[in-house]
């Protein structure tokens, strides 16, 4: 396999010689020290509460298809709408056929039964508590990917360090450390290109420390984004991005990534899920949903390739919906929700967590399902052992960070 | 010195702006300072600003902002006439606005589930145009145009700063729920008619306003061990799924969201821990989690009529634990109902803590990020002996030698919402339509009203210092001196470097010279790094 930092040093040093490096790269060049690691995590997020029970379906369950006469989904192999089957207890929804390949050769995992220890069903709130990894505590300034980036040195500086595609920067980059929100990259420039010169000149030449080093950074990013060419990228592997805004993230996201400018953390995210009404099961508002988001990541995966030995695919919602379907074909609020854990490094083919059972007396407020694993632990672990942090105890505050209690989602 | 005709003001700030070096010869001290107490009193200069403030002195115009009663405001009253929203009560708004538009989804969604369309559901982008919800959404929007129409042309610009300053102190969010049709009622008549009032007055009315009390959740906080008989509780499941609540009935039969009108009540410690933390005594204010839960014992109770229909505030005995509290070492004799809320406001409105957050935190607006200690022990003991009178504290602020040093000029990064109303404020913009720029501000990472945490917007630079944001600030410059703001006429300046108002250095007025039109000009002037200070 190439080795890519090689390959950033030479690429560096050839776009020096020539006069046209960016000065994050030549900072690079002049500092490239001993190789060390590359890893990348892509976070997204499920924004409205994704209906788990529909996603990584315990078809095994009774219960499960009792308490949801209209919008269960069928047993594997019976009607169009039946699962597939992953390991004789659980199926996905037939929807998220693209990812079947990945969980196949062991790449993808599933943690079951995941979710907060607080017991809100605010979509605010639980979504607050998700991104700053502070179950009940509103008030934590920064998201705990922020404080991934605020804990772990930067490798090189870049203005890409970590990026979310997406308008506003969300509750789980922002903070400290510098990160960069946007729609989409080909606009991540002025609007009138007449005006870089100037502008550029200005904060150049700012005797104002602060705004001369972002400036800096800022026309950096720009001229780095030039020359990667946004308008012309070309997926590899065959991958096909379907034409959503998710999809054209995730383009994005992978487009960064190969064009090593220095992109550890990217965000993207997707709503929708908050199905109250008419959810659906293999047809329908749920499952147009499920084929978005699926197909968009079996494309990053694909396109990513071998990079996917280094990058770590994480997608969460901030609660699961309840066990019973309501009276109007839909589900409400609930708790307990699955996640996906996508990477070369990861222990797939495998749904973690225990299975607390969907009989009334198995779930939480009578309800919801209940949650058996701590989101948190989750995180942690693929901040450890992914991302290689060896204290994560700053990225949680007041939660107990112990291997003990990881899912056990990488090896050791 | 008299200043009198705008031409001699031009000069001046030319002669002013020429200088970067502190000391250097030519420079104005008169105007800097004049300058400087511009850009934190008000939201920056407009043109002809600097030769009033200088005409009638610093120190007049500043007792004038402290007294926004005698500044006659019609301009703005002009401005705000057609709008709809902006006089109406919450009630109202929700009458008018907010029921009639989730009848229409509901019957929408009844009739899509009787003819059996499951159908993949609108895009964000039908979503947005339904007139329906288009119709709902016109609060809200006509709020953050005010914000923006008031910023740019009130006189009483003290004022408008800090409303700006307290609703964010008592920040709630507008996307939390049916707290977006409050939040017109509550910017209104609980927070701007106390921003120069008794600190408790203000206080104890966004603790009794509906928005308040939704927003962190304290409608629905109970004594666990009580009676709260379901009628007892306030009408109210998951928002959005009904409007046919009546005050004082019981819930529907068949509500839409059956388990979460039946989930159990109890204690809620948001509001309890929150008016601590970020409302009066600060997070090192010496509190602890006992603290917490007897403040939140002393709230049960204080709770919203009908909230879905913009219902006011409500005491619910059976709700309330009616037991012994102790706050801060202070006992709350048992059985006093109501009464234990305004006693723990009472007490924790006194805490030298709060009188020290409070200052600190005005001084850090006013003055610098880290301001000097002297000024906030000045300011927190005026606070104390005044009964937190912030027209006092406001007077010391702004009259003390830290505000008024040289040293702290242009220190402060200006937020988005600053950096859009300066700029609007120093080209002399004509405001037809303030819609495009409430959407700017989203742009920029700052929506207006919608601050998702209870901490509100942070006033520090490194939270408005990224590269994605400064990209913003430069487009944003372009797109409104390019006359692509649709509703918003910026003139074309004679001399776009005074656009930045005070010092600029060489490299910026060169390359504002060297600009091909006189809107590139402008755009150079205020994406300019000097123009992101104030």
């Amino acid at each position: 396999m190439l080795n890519r930092r090689a390959f950033l040093r030479d690429g560096a040093f050839a776009l020096v010689s020539l006069g046209f490096a960016p000065s994050f790269l030549q900072r690079t060049v002049a500092a490239a020290g001993p190789r060390s690691r590359d890893k990348r995590l892509i976070a997204i997020f499920q924004r409205g509460a994704v209906d788990g029970l529909s996603v990584i379906v315990p078809y095994g369950e009774a219960e499960y298809h009792r308490l949801r006469p209209t919008i269960a989904l069928g047993r594997p192999r019976t009607a169009a709408a039946g699962v597939l089957d992953m390991d004789g207890f659980f199926g996905f929804n037939p929807r998220l056929a693209p990812l079947a390949p990945i969980w196949r050769r062991g790449d993808l995992a599933v943690v079951h039964a995941c979710g907060s220890p607080d017991s809100t069903r605010s979509h605010f709130d639980a979504q607050d508590y998700m991104e700053t990894a502070t179950p009940g505590v509103k008030s934590t300034p920064d998201g705990w990917l922020n404080r991934y980036l605020q804990v772990r040195h930067a490798e090189r500086e870049s203005a890409f360090r970590a990026v979310a595609l997406t308008p506003q920067m969300p509750r789980m980059l922002q903070g400290r450390a510098s990160a960069v929100a946007m729609s989409q990259i080909a606009q991540f420039g002025l609007r009138s290109e007449s005006m870089n010169e100037g502008f550029e000149a200005q904060y150049a030449a700012a005797a104002d420390r602060v705004l001369n080093g972002t400036g800096r950074e800022a026309f950096d990013a720009m001229k780095t984004l030039k020359s990667a060419d946004p308008s012309r990228y070309q997926p590899e592997n065959g991958a096909a991005y379907p034409p959503s805004a998710f999809g054209q993230a995730l383009k994005q996201i992978a487009q960064l990534s190969k064009a090593d400018v220095g992109l550890e953390v990217a965000f993207a995210e997707l709503g929708g899920w908050d199905t109250h009404v008419n959810q659906g099961s293999s047809q329908g508002q749920l499952a147009a949903r499920l084929d978005d988001f699926a197909r968009s990541i079996a494309a990053l995966v694909t396109d990513l390739g071998e990079r996917m030995a280094d990058t770590v695919v994480l997608t969460m919602s901030e609660f699961g919906r309840a066990v019973t379907e309501n009276g109007n074909r839909g589900t409400d609020h609930g708790h307990g929700n699955a996640m996906m854990v996508i990477g070369g490094g990861v222990r797939g083919g495998k749904v973690y967590g225990r299975w607390p059972g969907l009989a009334s007396g198995q779930r939480y407020d009578g309800r919801d399902l209940a949650v058996t694993t701590d989101f948190r632990n989750v995180f942690a672990e693929v901040v450890v052992r992914h991302l290689g942090v060896a204290d994560a105890g700053g990225i949680f505050p007041g939660f107990a960070v112990s291997a003990g209690n990881y899912p056990g989602l990488f090896a050791i | 010195m008299r200043r009198t005709g705008p031409s001699l003001m031009l000069a001046i700030a030319l002669a002013s702006a020429g200088v970067i070096h502190p000391g250097a010869a030519g420079k104005d001290p008169d105007s800097n300072v004049a300058l400087h107490v511009l850009n934190r009193v008000t939201f920056g200069p407009r043109p002809g600003d600097l030769a009033r403030i200088q005409q009638l002195g610093v120190d007049r115009f500043i007792d004038q902002q402290l007294h926004p009663e005698r500044i006659d405001d019609s301009e703005v009253t002009r401005r705000l006439d057609g709008f709809q929203t902006l006089h109406l009560s919450s009630s109202d708004i929700a009458q008018r606005y907010e029921i009639p538009a989730l009848q229409e989804r509901r019957e929408r969604q009844r009739q899509q589930t009787a003819a059996g369309k499951p159908a993949d559901p609108p895009s964000p982008q039908d979503a947005a145009m339904d007139p329906e919800r288009q119709r709902a959404n016109l609060p809200m929007i006509e709020l953050a145009e005010q914000k923006i129409v008031r910023a740019v042309y009130s006189d009483r610009q003290l004022q408008e700063v800090l409303t700006d300053f307290w609703f964010n102190h008592f920040n709630v969010d507008a996307r939390k729920g049916p707290a977006r049709y409050m939040l017109t009622e509550y910017e209104r008549d609980v927070i701007r008619p106390h921003v120069l009032g008794h600190f408790r007055d203000l206080l104890g009315a966004t603790a009794k306003s509906p928005a308040m009390l939704f927003y962190l959740d304290n409608w629905m906080s109970a004594d666990p061990k009580g009676p709260h008989l379901d009628r007892a509780r306030p009408g109210m499941r998951r928002f959005g799924t009904g409007g046919q609540a009546r005050a004082g009935r019981p819930l529907p039969s068949a509500p839409a969201n059956p388990q979460q009108a039946r989930r159990p009540m109890g204690l809620n410690e948001n509001y309890g821990r929150e008016l601590l933390e970020l409302h009066t005594l600060g997070v090192d204010g010496g509190y602890t989690q006992k603290d917490v839960t007897e403040v939140a014992r002393a709230f049960t109770g204080w709770t919203i009529e009908n909230p879905r229909r913009g219902g006011g505030f409500r005491f619910a005995p059976a709700l309330h634990d009616d037991g012994e509290k102790v706050v801060l070492g202070h006992r709350i004799k048992a059985g006093g109902g109501e009464r234990d809320g305004e006693d723990v406001l009472d007490i924790i409105a006194a805490q030298p803590s709060t009188a020290r957050f409070i200052s600190t935190k005005l001084a850090r607006r006013f003055v610098s990020d880290n301001p000097p200690d002297a000024l906030v022990n000045q300011m927190a003991s005026t606070f104390r002996k005044t009964d937190g009178d912030l027209r006092a504290v406001m007077t010391v602020l702004l009259t003390s030698k830290e505000f008024l040093s040289p040293e702290v000029e242009r220190v402060k990064i200006k937020n988005p919402f600053e950096f859009v109303v300066s700029s609007l404020r120093a080209t002399g913009a004509s405001i037809e339509d303030a819609r495009p720029l409430v959407r700017a501000m989203q742009q920029l990472g700052m929506p207006l009203y919608q601050c998702q945490p209870p901490t509100g917007y942070k006033d520090s630079a490194d939270t408005w210092v990224n590269t994605g944001a400064l990209v913003n600030r430069m487009n944003v410059a372009l797109t409104l001196t390019s006359g692509r703001t649709p509703g918003v006429t910026v003139p074309v300046t004679t001399d776009p470097a005074t656009l930045v108002g005070g010092n600029v250095s060489d490299t910026t007025r060169s390359t504002i010279a060297k600009a091909q039109s006189g809107p590139q000009a402008m755009a150079l002037a205020l994406g300019s790094p000097e123009f992101q200070r104030r």
